[in-house]
């Protein structure tokens, strides 16, 4: 297996760097049932990182554990090379990571601007008094986060809906503005959550680009978990497979898809 | 003396400016200051003066004297409406090479075509997009040396040993000033008035596309003669979002641009085109018909949604505007009472709905391209917005026939542009004659030999006939599709189709006749506008063959078809094209059934083989037929639909035998 100080090549010639998260054995009840079982796995430095699994594998879990939203009863979080305590979300949020919902989250009645200006809050230092004086220090703070984020919007292509309210949009674009908030905050990690569920062939054309995109620009580690598997297989450097709250697989695309515990999962035996 | 002044002028160029480059010397020098360029990006309109502009240029032009460009060579150009790609092509022609714009939206194949003809060497590419079909044509077309890029993202893992970010040749070309600057200024001084200033590819709807090579000569010329028509100053702002490669683009946002000295605005992104246009208010715009009838269609259906008060203003001013509007704008006399109440209308009224649709600014604006509905045209004139069509080619540097102000119709494309000669000859089509004749169909001596002939004088493959009463040109349809009836008479049938279709319920129409004694049509309704009108009077329908046969749908058609022959059977000359009977297609015209061609042509050879029993039918009198008609769905497969279709006789207004025309 992988040496954790080192990192390695993918097919396409992007360097993987060291361990930034590590997940070691971990539980998570409520009450009697066992959403996760005792998983261990790591995300590396500048890899797409992919969690699957069929229906109630325990995916949105995983990532609420990563996320800090979920506190598991076992097991340890390791970021950045040290354990992480308990933290509340915000918290998370400073430390560098940002995530997208599966259920689109946005604030339907702002506009796209103000929803994605929102991702900057960690980087706004000045006070309600400040902001509602707006000229000076609040009024140089705006103009430099606002650059921040029109970059953002240029990235993502959405410069035509900038003052549209996220309500009247389509549920495809509303995926994307949601990316574009958790961009803003210049997350070191990504926790992107079905990124394409409820998406058609076009649109998750679409964002798998931004995807790769935004992993190839900024450097961003990503984790993401998604049902679509052909996506998942061309997107990810690397798969954790898991099925009823346990880890059947870890490795590249390739391995994963050769795995017979994946392709029973899959397609289905009986559960002893 | 007149003469050799003459002479002289046209040997160095009009007033003694021969070239784009001399003209970007020319106003960065005399007005450095002023806006050359504006483009949105990050939210922002950022700006280029002239004096930034030609600074910019120079730096490309540097760069590409060190990648080693060539005179003679040419560097393609594909990608949207960006100030970095207009300045490529300016500072191709500072070295001595030809600047060739692509449709940036044409697939691989249709790319490698134009590439292969014209043999470039470069290609300035917008998006790593443009980039990728560049790479995969280069696998079987081994001749492009380098690429460039302007936008960076994704494009860090390409190799790059053939390729360059624009950005980065321009610092390294200015890095390298002092080797190349000398030979950049024998460069620019080399520029022949007759030298080759672009090649741009006509559409080619029949055939592959030519190359089509234009002079310095024909885009000066061109464009000084246009711009002293409409009185153009650089005090103009326009917006630039049509395709760089097509011939218009070229003259308004680098002919007129230079010679004038104006500014040319690049909108955000394709999508923000309609934002950026309101946030510009460009002075001088054009625009083909399709825009004016998406925005008026946008205001009618936002006026529905409006307060009472806000509607029953808007409908009483617009009455008032169309009933007095038009003349204002033409000069022509109206009474004091109704300047006032359009004085107030325009307060209330024309001001802020002008303000909303971008046009505050507009001094004055074009349409051509297509014929453009008189309501629509009517529309806009009446709110005081100076929009006018002309007729052009690419083949004529634009400018064949243009609308003078004060003669401004919906139904003429005007009168002979500056220095332009018109002739018809005897089979109706459209020559023409003037400094903006282009030079050659690139690497195509038999096809520039049938177009141009040893005077000057170029087909236009249109059909169209000169007014007497005003001078005015009038378009009829392709050469090749006028036709005679069994009488003698002229058969047109694009400007009795063209009729129709103004009606928002019909698609699109054919029609028949040519060689026969009357003329039939088939109708395609319009599913979005007919099944608006029935769900709003309740009449239910479960599908588009059901509406297509509904009573009262046929009623409204035949409606249309009455009002149309009334004003066909109006024109002396086409009077016998009324449509005596019809039929509504019980499927719409499809290019995927081979009907009609990718870009919406009706192909009337196909159509008229596939429903010949319908034709049949039209002729003999039945008042039904019924039909079995093979269609594609959309993944491939194949299936039939039958119906049975009611024809319908039009009421026709009788015209008294006319002379045939003089022959």
């Amino acid at each position: 297996m992988l040496d954790s100080s080192e990192g390695y090549v993918t097919e396409d010639g992007r360097k993987i760097g060291g361990v930034v998260m590590e997940m070691k054995n971990i539980t998570l009840r409520f009450g009697g049932v066992v959403a996760i079982k005792d998983i261990s796995f790591d995300i590396r430095e500048g890899e797409i990182r992919a969690i699957i699994g069929p229906n109630g594998a325990g995916k949105s879990s995983m990532l609420n554990v990563i996320s800090g939203f979920y506190i598991p009863q076992e097991g340890e979080v390791w970021f950045h090379g040290a354990k992480r305590p308990q933290m509340r979300p915000y918290e998370v949020a400073r430390q560098g990571i940002a995530r997208t919902f599966q259920n689109i989250a946005l604030f339907e009645g702002m506009s796209v601007l103000d929803n994605v200006m929102t991702g900057r809050l960690n980087y706004m230092k000045t006070n309600l008094f400040q902001q509602a004086m707006w000229k000076g220090k609040a009024e140089a703070e705006e103009v430099e986060n606002r650059e921040a984020v029109e970059k953002i919007i240029d990235f993502l292509e959405i410069q035509h809906i900038r003052k549209t309210p996220v309500s009247r949009l389509p549920y495809g674009l509303k995926k994307r503005v949601e990316l574009a908030r958790a961009l803003a905050a210049e997350p070191k990690l990504l926790l992107l959550d079905e990124p394409m569920a409820g998406m058609n062939v076009e649109e998750k054309e679409d964002m798998s680009r931004f995807i790769l995109d935004v992993n190839d620009e900024f450097g961003t580690t990503i984790a993401l978990i998604e049902h679509d598997m052909g996506v998942v297989m061309d997107l990810s450097d690397r798969v954790v497979v898991m099925d009823y709250g346990k880890k059947i697989g870890d490795g590249t695309p390739d391995e994963v898809r050769s795995n017979q515990d994946v392709i029973d999962a899959y397609l289905g035996v009986s559960h002893d | 003396m007149g003469r050799r002044k003459r002479l002289a002028q046209t040997q160095s160029g009009a007033e003694g400016m021969h070239s784009l480059p001399a003209l970007l010397h020319r106003n960065a020098t005399r007005f450095g200051d002023a806006p050359a360029y504006r483009e949105k990006e990050f939210g922002i309109w950022q700006c280029w003066t002239w004096a930034e502009t030609a600074r910019e240029i120079r730096s490309i032009a540097l760069g590409f004297l060190e990648l080693g460009v060539a005179k003679g060579d040419h560097i393609a150009v594909i990608g949207r409406n960006r100030p970095a790609h207009y300045w490529s092509m300016v500072a191709a022609q500072m070295v001595g090479a030809v600047p060739v714009p692509l449709y940036q939206d044409a697939v691989a194949e249709e790319m490698a075509y134009v590439l292969d003809h014209c043999g470039a060497k470069y290609v300035v590419c917008g998006d790593q997009e443009q980039v990728d079909k560049v790479i995969e044509i280069q696998e079987n077309l081994q001749q492009v040396k380098h690429i460039l890029y302007t936008d960076k993202r994704g494009m860090r893992k390409y190799d790059h040993s053939q390729m360059n970010a624009l950005d980065d040749l321009m610092a390294e070309g200015s890095a390298g000033h002092a080797r190349f600057d000398a030979e950049l200024d024998r460069r620019i001084a080399d520029i022949e008035y007759d030298g080759t200033c672009v090649m741009l590819y006509t559409s080619g709807t029949t055939g592959k596309p030519k190359g089509v090579v234009l002079s310095n000569r024909n885009v000066i010329e061109s464009a000084k003669n246009s711009a002293e028509f409409d009185h153009l100053n650089r005090n103009e702002d326009i917006l630039s979002y049509l395709p760089m490669a097509w011939v218009g683009d070229f003259i308004f946002s680098i002919g007129q641009a230079y010679w004038c000295g104006f500014c040319v605005n690049c909108p955000e992104s394709a999508d923000t085109m309609m934002t950026d246009l309101r946030e510009i208010g460009p002075t001088y715009f054009f625009a083909p018909p399709r825009v004016f009838e998406t925005q008026l269609t946008n205001v009618m259906i936002r006026m529905e949604d409006a307060g009472k008060l806000k509607q029953r203003m808007f409908h009483y001013f617009m009455a008032h505007a169309k009933k007095v509007g038009g003349l204002l704008l033409d000069g022509k006399p109206v009474g004091f009472g109704d300047r006032v109440k359009y004085a107030l209308g325009n307060m209330l009224v024309y001001g802020p709905l002008k303000d909303t649709l971008g046009y505050g600014r507009f001094r004055v604006g074009y349409t051509a391209g297509e014929a453009i509905g008189p309501e629509i045209f009517d529309f806009y004139r009446s709110l005081g917005i100076n929009l006018k069509q002309l007729y052009g080619q690419t083949e004529a540097t634009v400018f064949i026939t243009v609308q003078p102000d004060g003669e401004v119709r919906a139904d003429t494309v005007g009168v002979p542009a500056p220095d332009v000669e018109l002739k018809i000859d005897d089979k109706g089509e459209i020559h023409y004659r003037s400094p903006g004749v282009f030079v050659e169909y690139y690497n195509n001596p038999d096809s520039t030999a049938s177009t141009k002939d040893a005077e000057g004088w170029v087909a236009t493959g249109d059909a169209g006939f000169i007014e007497e009463s005003s001078g005015h040109l009038r378009i009829i349809d392709r050469a090749k599709d006028v036709g005679k009836m069994a009488d003698g008479s002229m058969f047109a049938p694009k400007y009795v189709e063209n009729k129709l279709k103004f009606y928002p319920d019909i698609l699109e129409v054919v029609l028949f006749g040519n060689g026969k004694d009357r003329c039939v049509a088939f109708i395609n309704i319009d599913l979005t506008a007919v099944g608006n009108w029935a769900e709003r009077n309740n009449v239910a329908y479960a599908s588009y063959q059901e509406l297509t046969a509904n009573s009262r749908v046929l009623e409204t058609i035949c409606s249309h078809v009455e009002e149309v022959n009334k004003s066909v059977a109006a024109d002396e000359m086409l009077s016998g094209c009324q449509v005596h009977r019809f039929v509504v297609l019980h499927k719409e015209l499809d290019a995927d059934d081979g009907e009609m061609t990718r870009t919406r042509k009706v192909r009337r050879g196909f159509v008229e083989d596939k429903f010949s029993d319908i034709i049949d039918a039209l002729y003999d009198g039945s008042k039904q037929v019924s039909t079995t008609t093979e269609v594609t769905y959309e993944d491939g497969r194949k299936g039939s639909i039958s119906a049975t279709l009611e024809i319908i006789d039009a009421p026709v207004v009788p015209v008294a035998q006319h002379k045939v025309a003089a022959e």
